[in-house]
């Protein structure tokens, strides 16, 4: 590739990029809830909608120098960190230093544990209630259900 | 009506297009987010105050244990709403007429599925115990759990599968699961400190404080995996049979 | 982060989106929902988010397609739009 266009890339497109696809993402989960005329793709667009939004806040804590958010005690720069403040108290060689450079926030990831489970539960209940409504209706279209509510007049 | 969607779905996609603007660099290690107090004090002290290596699961289950009881309230609220608006118990007759309507899959079916469900649930109780130094938990724990007795019902019929899970032990499960987790908090408040204080368990459980608030995540997450487990597979089992809980998929 | 490989799952994550909802069969919109599922979870894990990646394997790509089925096969299989 062109070093030119690579460049241009890299500095104005790359760190803006992933904010203008979820935003494409949501629009599109939100234009299926509002037009559509099927239950089931209704409830299709509300759950495209939702993990736009979780994948929005997941991105936020991303790190470019972090990796996953666990601790480990194996790996090659604990041994360092160990030796660089072996001058100073004793103390410290029991707690490691952690360099928070080198975690992902872990915060994002907690609140949208929460999210997806209450994602799939609502998905549940809906489906359930989609059920019971071809179980009264005979049909998952909602201008058909709209006529039979209101007979003859369309509201 | 689709004209009025569109102007609304383009208004508001580029109100928000324009606002990405101000947002800071995707990735950036020194952004408001990233660099603030409270995520810094959770990554440096995490490991220090309660000696578990996953920063995901201490936050989930100990530091905002709250937060985690009420979502498991919720999911429990949705299988019993489900219960509520589908389920059907006139047509019940007496459990030999259905036995042999629905045997589940082909041979083939049957004979993998038997094979692989043992390390189904092993794999799924190791990631529950797990939770501590690995990603995992006790709602993927849960919901594994769940899934492999959902693969019981489609590979040998929901009947068999009802003889191992009938409709009555799951509500005993769910209700097991929170009662597990909200008694533990209790227990804490009945040694003296606040609700969900775990540090105060030490007097009961092995080792010092720190111990004891790695010992009650455990305990916290398998209440939240029973929850999990038996809701999982009782939405399965009313959605596919539409309330009527025989003749499933 | 590797930007490349971002920018690729994003694509297929719109196109999938599009087509689940202009399928007019309801199973395979559903099966293409787990697609999107499967891909939003590659995404996570790449982002560094593994509890959450798993979270979305196990309950998005797993239960929920399988209960989303579950309810085109008790009701009607074609939609008119």
């Amino acid at each position: 590739m062109d070093p030119i266009i690579a460049n241009f890339i890299e500095e104005n497109i790359v760190p803006k990029f992933n904010y203008w696809i979820y935003v494409i993402l949501m629009m599109i989960g939100l234009y299926a809830m509002i037009t559509k005329n099927n239950l089931i793709k209704k409830l299709i667009g509300m759950a495209i909608f939702q993990t736009a939004i979780i994948l929005f806040y997941v991105s936020i804590g991303v790190k470019e120098t972090g990796g996953i958010p666990i601790i480990s005690h194996h790996g090659p720069d604990h041994h360092q960190e160990a030796e660089v403040h072996s001058e100073e108290s004793s103390k410290n060689l029991k707690h490691n230093i952690i360099d928070k450079d080198k975690y992902a926030n872990p915060l994002p990831h907690v609140l949208m544990l929460t999210a997806i489970v209450v994602g799939v539960s609502t998905l549940g209940l809906a489906l359930a209630i989609s059920q019971r409504i071809h179980k009264s209706f005979g049909t998952l279209e909602e201008d058909e259900i709209l006529n039979e509510l209101r007979p003859g007049g369309h509201d | 009506m689709k004209v009025f969607g569109l102007i609304a779905v383009f208004v508001v996609g580029l109100l928000l297009l324009s606002a990405t603007q101000d947002f800071p660099s995707w990735g950036d290690p020194r952004s408001a987010a990233s660099d603030g107090e409270v995520s810094s004090f959770y990554i440096e002290k995490t490991e220090s105050v309660t000696k578990v290596p996953n920063m995901v699961t201490a936050v989930l289950a100990d530091f905002r244990g709250y937060d985690t009881m009420f979502e498991t309230v919720v999911i429990f609220i949705a299988g019993i709403g489900i219960i509520a608006v589908l389920r059907n118990f006139e047509g019940t007759d007496s459990p030999s007429d259905h036995d042999n309507d629905d045997d589940g899959a082909g041979l083939l079916a049957r004979f993998t599925c038997s094979l692989i469900l043992p390390f189904i649930q092993i794999f799924a109780l190791y990631v529950v115990a797990h939770g501590h130094h690995s990603p995992g938990g006790g709602f993927q724990g849960g919901v594994m759990f769940g899934a492999s007795y959902i693969l019981l019902a489609l590979a040998f019929g929901l009947s068999k599968a009802k003889q191992l899970f009938s409709e009555r032990r799951t509500m005993i499960f769910a209700v097991i699961g929170i009662f597990i987790y909200v008694g533990w908090g209790v227990l804490c408040l009945l040694l003296g400190k606040e609700f969900l204080n775990y540090s105060v368990l030490d007097s009961i459980l092995p080792g010092d404080s720190m111990m004891a608030r790695s010992h009650s995540m455990l305990v916290v997450e398998i209440g939240v995996a029973f929850t999990v487990t038996a809701i999982m597979f009782s939405m399965y089992s009313n959605l596919s049979t539409r309330g009527r809980l025989s003749k499933g998929l | 982060m590797i930007w490349q490989f971002d920018i690729i799952i994003l694509i297929f994550l719109v196109v999938a989106a599009i087509v689940s909802l202009r399928l007019k069969d309801l199973l395979g919109a559903s099966m293409v929902f787990g697609i999107y599922s499967f891909l939003i979870c590659l995404l996570w894990a790449e982002m560094g988010a593994v509890d959450v990646a798993f979270t979305e394997a196990a309950v998005g790509a797993g239960v929920s397609t399988v209960i989303m089925i579950a309810t085109v096969f008790s009701t009607t299989r074609r939609s008119k739009d």
